[in-house]
């Protein structure tokens, strides 16, 4: 997709002209309430911090709910894109990139300058922005707010209301709706209460994000989660065993019988948002060839990287000495080869055909892995990998992919690269799950014969970049490792040719010359070859 | 090698493009004077919405056509010389061909009225119509008000495009109820409220006597024939129908009636030029399908066969069962099989109406064996292939009410209304 500058690079315009008065007044309250925290940000001292923190909340989701219900409300339930390639702010205009540079910003001041939210460092009270948030996290868990829960808070709240927003945009597809609501409800309880209320039962627990699993809380099996999971008895222990199993047994089978969306765009905090609050992006997500080979690359490396990194940590500090614990580092590693060893040959027995090229990019990545850990293994006695520590490997992990790919790039870059850039080019539990779908499930979305008239609308619609048109017109179903199962490619086409769904294995991709509608004889002759 | 040209890069030419390239190895020219590249004509409406940009209606990259082999021209056909097999140029230069296949698709009707080359009126058909509007109408303060003219499929993709900038319209239509020369009266009238909510001024059984100029030459009102009413207003479309775009073979000795004549195997009385697309008028018509089907899925069925016979595989255009889909503002339509605005000899409908006044469907079928003969859907999507293979099978009526919640493609959780339209019917069945 160019970013050739568009007619609507002027500020005000068409933006300002095309929303109603309502629309604007909300667009003022919403101000305020973002304004409220600014000058929090610039340390103004607010007198009843309680209340302040309520009304800036407050006016920010009011002056949302007001703008959606005017937006939507108004008019017949139907897709409602209209100008979304004329807006400054969702066509890469002068607005998306002010908001693209201030989203950016706040990342890394978050990520890197924590202070200067205001965090108070060595046991000194909050100040600034952080300081605005103590009241509500004194509230729930005791303790005062920090800047992860300063995030945490705004995060749930943009998509509880963008939810909103986007519940009434879909208000006559249920599909739209239910998952919105899903996303919505597991980052209020489970990213967001929960966690708290498990810090106010047992303050050792780790935070931990019970829908959150490995490879992306990578950090999950660091030692000091697992000895504090470990000391903490019978629920420490059950989290344990939760997250182990979840990995394992749960992701696996729910990805069978549904395809990844469950997670991805039914549960997924980072989902949440980019539906939710990121809606208003999608269509920038690049459609070219050149992108998707980018993607497998990156991804893939990710994922490498993650499951090495994750593996060098874990065989750091376990022991030598099996009669301290069965698991020692040798049998660790041995374990963790035979598992990858049994997935990629299992593959390469059952799907090798369905997976055609990508079957080299899996090899690839498998037999670096496993050359990895052969590596650490013999180099083993001093805990590194090609000579770099686990410990920095971690480290490195958790600043470039944790921190600057999945939030600043990630979010950050939302008007820019489209709402999905990190579940598509980053995310290594996107990567697991994606691998799946595309070979073990029943997920696909099922073309309808011959109706497609090639109009775009689908592709133009898709956060993960997936030209699904290209798939639709030749009468293919679309089964694709990315494919989040949003459904929106599915609700926007205005001929009804794509359908979601969850049927047997047998026949799922099934490529076509001819499509449905044509000579039967001549189908045969050509679709049979 | 062989120099197969293509004029016409519509989904026709590029479909036998495609095609050919797959089959053989072939010197392939594609000539178009619209566009650079193949866009999806279906798709115009919502680059004027803002929904896409144009670039977006190009099913294929740019790369595609040179890693294909596949040449394109830019210019516009003047003539076509069959003895020296040599298209010429309006630009003066000339192309040879060994074979040529005719693809130049449709153009907007225009039945004389008084003004209809006024600024400010057009068509929708072109890319450059589309450019017209987006100069004409670009907002409301421009242009205060338009008026379309004929209500079909393309007329009422105008008003809607028209209204997503919140420009009134005015819909003048000859009948007297939407489309209803092919949808039968029940859906029709549900289609005339859904267009009357969307505030769009439709006025049915209205005909264009005149449009009137300003002193510029541009378009100032157009006046009803029927009521003698003056409408004021800055554009007006026109979208009475298409007819095929052949003006530039007149000249020729290639046999033209209303379209390009061709057999069923798509040939012309002229060795090596054939004709497909909108623009190709069968000598006969084949089954119960009109002689010239101007829609996209045809045309891209005939670039599918066209490309065996140009590859040494002569076989005929023999279309499966006949199937359509269209939207109309927020409401889908599909078709499978034979449904005619008004039962036919031996024939029947079944319609059932949803009380929100957005979904229906009509089932026609035949009275003497109760064969399921076709479907009409508003609001629920059905699916094709299913359909297909029932009216292969010849299923009888009962069959296709008792199993349509197999057919069901609504996507998931939707509400579904099989069972009450099988009450609905069931109760039909026994008042008769
Ligand atoms: C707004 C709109 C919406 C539509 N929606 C639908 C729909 O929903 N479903 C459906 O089934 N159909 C729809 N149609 C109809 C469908 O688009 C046409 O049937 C289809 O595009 C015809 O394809 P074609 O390849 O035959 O011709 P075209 O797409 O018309 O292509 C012909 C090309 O040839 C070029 N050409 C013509 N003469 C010359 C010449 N002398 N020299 C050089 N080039 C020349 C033209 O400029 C054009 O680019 C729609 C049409 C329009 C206009
Ligand atoms: S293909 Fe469709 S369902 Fe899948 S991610 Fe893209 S838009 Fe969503
Ligand atoms: S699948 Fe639907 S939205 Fe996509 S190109 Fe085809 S008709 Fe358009």
């Amino acid at each position: 997709m160019s970013n050739k500058i568009n007619h609507s690079m002027s500020l005000a315009k068409p933006d300002a002209q095309d929303i109603s008065k309502k629309q604007k007044i909300a667009l003022a309250i919403g101000i305020i309430g973002l304004f409220i925290l600014v000058l929090a940000l610039f340390n103004t001292n607010f007198p009843n911090k309680s209340v302040f923190l309520t009304l800036a909340l407050g006016l920010i989701s009011v002056g949302t709910i007001v703008y959606s219900r005017d937006a939507y409300l108004t008019k017949l339930e139907g897709i409602k894109n209209d100008g979304v390639w004329f807006k400054s702010i969702s066509s890469r205009g002068t607005w998306g990139w002010i908001i693209g540079v201030i989203l950016t910003a706040f990342y890394i001041v978050l990520y890197f300058f924590p202070t200067l939210l205001g965090q108070g460092v060595d046991g000194a009270p909050n100040t600034g922005l952080i300081s605005l948030f103590d009241p509500l996290s004194k509230l729930l868990s005791g303790r005062p707010a920090s800047q992860w829960f300063v995030y945490g808070t705004l995060y749930t709240v943009a998509i509880i209301i963008f939810g909103y927003k986007f519940i009434l945009k879909y208000r006559h597809n249920k599909y739209q709706q239910l998952r919105t609501v899903s996303v919505m409800f597991f980052q209020l309880g489970f990213a967001f209460l929960i966690p708290e209320f498990m810090y106010v039962m047992n303050s050792d627990l780790p935070y931990y994000d019970l829908k959150n699993m490995w490879p992306l809380n990578y950090y999950n099996f660091d030692q000091y989660r697992i000895d504090s999971f470990i000391n903490n008895g019978t629920i420490g222990m059950a989290l344990l065993v939760f997250g182990v199993l979840s990995i394992f047994v749960v992701s696996p089978y729910l990805t069978y019988k549904y395809g990844k969306r469950w997670y991805c765009s039914w549960v997924c905090g980072c989902g949440g948002l980019a539906e939710t609050a990121g809606d208003s992006f999608r269509q920038l997500s690049s459609k070219k060839m050149s992108a998707w080979k980018l993607e497998r690359w990156l991804i893939h490396t990710v994922l490498v990287f993650s499951v090495v990194m994750t593996t060098g940590v874990i065989y750091t500090y376990l022991g030598y000495d099996p009669s301290k614990y069965w698991l020692t580092k040798g049998l660790f590693l041995i374990l963790v080869a035979i598992f990858l060893t049994v997935v990629f040959v299992l593959v390469m027995i059952f799907k090798r055909n369905e997976l055609g090229k990508d079957a080299r990019y899996g090899a690839i990545g498998f037999f670096i892995a496993i050359l990895l850990l052969i590596t650490m293994h013999f180099t083993g006695t001093i805990d590194e990998v090609f000579l770099i520590k686990s410990g920095t490997l971690r480290s490195a992990y958790g600043l470039y992919i944790g921190s600057i790919f999945s939030g600043v790039i990630g979010t950050g870059f939302y008007p820019i690269l489209g709402n999905r850039a990190w579940c598509r080019f980053g995310c290594p539990m996107a990567s697991i799950l994606g691998f799946q779908q595309r070979l073990f499930s029943k997920f696909r979305i099922t073309t309808n014969g011959g109706q497609c008239i090639s109009c775009g609308n689908c592709s133009n619609s898709c956060e993960m970049g997936i030209d699904v048109r290209a798939y639709a017109q030749k009468g293919e179903n679309i089964v694709r490792s990315s494919c989040v199962g949003c459904g929106v490619c599915s609700a926007v086409c205005p001929r009804g040719v794509l359908k979601l769904e969850n049927d047997s294995m047998e026949g799922r991709i099934n490529p076509t010359e001819i499509l449905l509608g044509n000579d039967v004889d001549l189908m045969d002759l050509v679709n049979k070859k | 090698m062989e120099h197969i040209v293509i004029i016409g890069n519509g989904i026709s030419g590029v479909t036998t493009a495609r095609h050919i390239r797959k089959l053989s190895d072939k010197k392939i020219t594609i000539v178009s004077a619209e566009a650079d590249y193949f866009f999806s004509r279906t798709a115009l409406m919502y680059v004027y919405m803002g929904h896409m940009k144009f670039e977006h209606t190009q099913p294929y990259e740019n790369w595609f056509w040179e890693k294909n082999r596949i040449d394109l021209k830019k210019g516009f056909v003047k003539s076509i010389d069959t003895e020296t097999k040599k298209l010429l140029f309006a630009e003066g230069d000339s192309l040879k061909y060994d074979k040529l296949v005719i693809a130049t698709g449709s153009k907007p009707n225009k039945f004389g009225w008084p003004g209809q080359d006024l600024d400010g009126v057009m068509g929708m058909y072109h890319k450059q119509d589309l450019e017209n509007l987006e100069r004409y109408a670009p907002n409301n303060k421009i242009c205060k008000r338009a008026v379309i003219v004929g209500g079909g499929l393309i007329g009422i993709e105008l008003a809607e495009m028209l209204n997503s900038r919140n420009i009134p319209v005015t819909f003048l239509v000859r009948e007297n109820s939407f489309w209803n020369g092919v949808l039968p009266e029940g859906e029709s009238e549900m289609i005339n409220r859904h267009i009357k909510n969307h505030h769009i001024d439709l006025r049915l059984g209205n005909n264009l006597k005149e449009i009137v100029s300003d002193e510029n030459g541009k378009v100032k009102s157009i006046i009803i024939q029927e009521t003698g009413e003056e409408i004021p207003c800055n554009v007006v479309g026109l979208t009475a129908g298409v007819s095929p775009n052949i003006d530039f073979i007149k000249d020729s000795n290639i046999e033209i009636g209303r379209g390009v004549k061709v057999n069923q195997f798509l040939e012309t009385n002229i060795p090596d030029i054939y004709a497909i697309g909108d623009c190709a008028e069968q000598h006969e018509s084949i089954g119960q399908r009109r002689p010239i089907e101007a829609v996209w899925y045809t045309g891209r069925m005939m670039g599918e066969t066209l490309a065996q016979t140009i590859c040494g595989n002569r076989i005929e255009y023999k279309p499966g069962h006949w199937f359509n889909s269209a939207k109309f503002l927020d409401i889908e339509y599909q078709t499978y099989g034979w449904v005619f605005s008004k039962p036919r000899e031996h024939e029947a409908h079944f319609h059932w109406k949803h009380e929100d006044n957005t979904k229906c469907i009509t089932v026609c079928y035949n009275t003497i064996d109760n064969t399921f003969l076709g479907i009409n859907t508003f609001g629920i999507r059905m699916r094709h292939d299913i359909f297909d293979k029932w009216l292969t099978e010849k299923r009888d009526v009962d069959y296709i009410m008792e199993h349509l919640t197999e057919a069901n493609f609504d996507p998931e959780f939707y509400k579904t209304f099989e069972t009450e339209i099988l009450l609905a019917y069931k109760k039909t069945l026994q008042t008769v």
